[in-house]
């Protein structure tokens, strides 16, 4: 099993990343959409987390890119600023849609549960 | 009774029975406004009717006062008439004697004393009777003096009537000591010479009929000749013979009228006449005060009629004015609240606006130190070092504690400053309110806490937003679980009002909420639980939930007695559209 996050603030995506690996999860991390592209052509992901609001390419628009290159691919979003629009798409595309600050274990569950483990 | 009293006393004066000012006070000057209004109807009313009471009272006092003139000189005139005919009487019964008598008859004692005794007769009151030659002497006499032989010649009245062959004299005490006027008349004789017929009379006929005049208590009738000396007795005057203190009046051949005043008795009317071919005047006074008692009974009437008039003009122009002004003064202050509602709203809606803001901002600091809190915990829990030492786990735990209190008020503000669209769909009032209920039930038992639910059985299914409405119960609920102490009571309640809304409340029996914090329990923030985790954003929540369901809600409390929501909602989405400018919850 192995996870792409998304998120632009550098502190908090390597961070969480650190976290899930003391937890044995495989986690990998990019800035911007655009890394995330790169990164998806190397390796292969059963899981990414995406940050909906990000510069330039946001989180539902990246999705969309990467499920045409890894069809299957499961999705949860994170946010910080849970807006009409983004609950809306969070609850709609992906499965799951989680608000900053997130719990570790809540999100391990969700991981978990996503994945059908 | 109140109500009167309420027309007279009413709150834009006093600005309410509290005391207490009312809203804008200092913008709008309802004093002055009723007082212009009252002003400006009263002049408007009572300028016109003061002036036609002053036209009337002008109108009636000339009135009053040129009949109480004309009446005067009607007495006077038929009082001179009178005195006229009695003299004339008298003169012409002479006339008839020297033209009925040769001289010679006359001048007989005995013809003359039976002409005496046939004029005593027929008039009354001739003391005697003489006959006087043209030298002056007086050749015949009948009376009670032993006149005959006497001389006039040089006597003023026989110089007089040889110029005009007629004379009345002034009035005299004769010998008897009673007041007399002489008549003479001057008779022509075939040779050129003459002889005169005199003869005394008293006026005892004539005062009488002056004393008879009625003249009122305080009127005078009185005959005075041309030197002001009087002839006859008067009320309350000189005596006979004195010199009256009025001046004479100056000659006229009508009667006159004219008002004069004394010094002892006040303001005089004074009719006069002139008799003619007299020494006399004669003269009537009346006190004007008296004759013009019918005027002060009518001017008491018109002041009667002004002093109730202008009263009950005022009482209709204060009653109008206050009613009109009351009426302002509520549209006013109605205005004005709809207006502090309004700027409440938008009070509300910036704060919310403003801490959403700054949710946003802080929402990923916080993720970040979330994370790397969470990141040093697992760092100590993998390090034996550190996995005991419980003070360094419970710090880590304290931040991400606190890290977690954060997150939660972000996320509610978030809430609170979404703007979703309305998803509307039927729903069931006491479905919804049991279902809510069903989270509390186990603490509700726990606590001991009763509930009821009453749901008036004629409330329809009805269209409105089901989570919003789940989250405004929830809300209420855990509030009102929070102020009840264990064992209170939570009573819901709902009826279906006449205007297709229903009418919700909510009421406990808790610890109540002060006077002073009502006015801001629907504010973002304000909160008293603060210190056991409250966050002053659920009744605010709340209200904006309400207000987007197109409801109202309003709040009464008391301290140590519980409070209550009220809570309206529209029956459907026409409704909810129609007061989704729904005015700001009022504390009370």
């Amino acid at each position: 099993m192995r996870l792409l996050l998304v998120d632009d603030e550098e502190e908090f995506v390597a961070t969480l990343a650190e976290r899930l690996s003391l937890r044995n999860i495989a986690a990998d991390w990019v800035t911007s959409a655009e890394k995330a592209e790169k990164m998806i052509a190397t390796k292969h992901y059963d899981l990414v987390l995406l940050d909906v609001k990000m510069p330039q390419v946001g989180g539902r628009e990246l999705k969309k890119i990467i499920e045409k290159k890894l069809p299957g691919i499961k999705t949860i979003y994170l946010t910080g600023h849970g807006s009409e629009e983004d609950y809306q798409a969070g609850s709609a595309e992906a499965e799951y849609y989680l608000m900053k600050p997130i719990n570790i274990n809540d999100l391990i569950a969700k991981i978990n549960d996503a994945l059908g483990k | 009774m109140e109500k009167l009293l309420k027309i007279f006393s009413p709150n834009f004066l006093w600005g309410g029975k509290q005391g207490k000012g009312p809203l804008y006070r200092h913008m709008f000057n309802y004093s002055r406004l009723w007082r212009s209004a009252v002003m400006l109807t009263a002049l408007s009313a009572i300028l016109p009717l003061l002036a036609i009471s002053w036209f009337d009272y002008n109108v009636t006092r000339k009135a009053v006062k040129a009949e109480t003139f004309s009446h005067t000189s009607r007495t006077v005139s038929n009082t001179k008439r009178t005195i006229s005919a009695f003299l004339a009487e008298r003169k012409s019964a002479l006339d008839f004697i020297v033209h009925d008598n040769i001289y010679e008859e006359l001048i007989d004692p005995v013809r003359l004393a039976i002409i005496l005794k046939n004029l005593r007769k027929a008039f009354g009151g001739i003391t005697d009777i003489g006959v006087i030659d043209a030298s002056g002497q007086q050749i015949a006499y009948i009376g009670p003096y032993s006149l005959e032989g006497k001389n006039y010649k040089d006597q003023d009245w026989f110089k007089e009537i040889v110029g005009k062959g007629i004379f009345v004299s002034d009035v005299f005490l004769g010998f008897r000591n009673e007041p007399h006027l002489v008549i003479a008349i001057s008779y022509e004789l075939p040779d050129g010479t003459f002889y005169i017929l005199r003869t005394s009379i008293d006026t005892d006929r004539l005062t009488k009929q002056l004393l008879n005049l009625e003249l009122g208590a305080q009127g005078n009738a009185f005959i005075i000749n041309t030197q002001g000396v009087l002839q006859t007795p008067a009320r309350h005057h000189e005596k006979v013979f004195e010199k009256i203190a009025i001046p004479v009046p100056e000659y006229s051949p009508k009667t006159e009228v004219l008002q004069y005043n004394d010094p002892d008795e006040g303001s005089q009317v004074l009719g006069y006449a002139y008799i003619p071919d007299t020494p006399f005047i004669l003269m009537i006074v009346k006190n004007k005060d008296e004759m013009m008692k019918s005027w002060h009974k009518t001017r008491f009437e018109i002041l009667i009629f002004l002093s109730i008039g202008i009263l009950i003009v005022m009482v209709g122009i204060i009653g109008f004015a206050t009613f009109f002004v009351n009426n302002i003064y509520i549209a006013d202050q109605r205005r004005i609240k709809t207006l502090h509602q309004v700027e409440y709203s938008n009070k509300l809606a910036s704060i919310g606006r403003l801490a959403a803001g700054v949710a946003h901002e802080i929402n990923n600091p916080l993720a970040i130190i979330n994370e790397k809190s969470g990141l040093i915990k697992d760092i100590f829990q993998l390090r034996e070092t550190y996995a005991t030492d419980e003070k360094l786990i419970g710090l880590v735990d304290a931040i991400h504690a606190s890290v977690a209190r954060c997150g939660a008020i972000t996320k509610q503000l978030l809430n609170f400053a979404r703007h979703m669209d309305f998803s509307f769909q039927p729903v069931d009032l006491k479905k919804i309110i049991q279902e809510v209920i069903g989270f509390l039930g186990r603490e509700a038992e726990y606590r001991n806490i009763k509930i009821s639910v009453n749901v008036s059985e004629d409330i329809p299914q009805f269209e409105s937003d089901r989570g919003k409405l789940q989250q405004v119960f929830l809300n209420l609920l855990n509030n009102a679980f929070a102020a009840l102490s264990d064992g209170g009571n939570l009573d819901i309640s709902a009826i279906l009002l006449r205007d297709e809304r229903i009418r919700l409340t909510v009421e406990d029996t808790g610890c109540g909420i002060p006077e002073k914090d009502l006015k801001k329990i629907f504010e973002p923030f304000f909160s008293t639980r603060t210190n056991v985790g409250g966050t002053g954003l659920g009744l605010s929540i709340t209200y904006s939930l309400i207000q987007e369901i197109g409801g109202t809600i309003d709040v009464n409390s008391t301290v140590d007695v519980g409070t209550r929501f009220i809570i309206t909602l529209p029956l459907s989405a026409k409704n909810m559209k129609e007061k989704n400018n729904a005015p700001a919850p009022r504390g009370r």
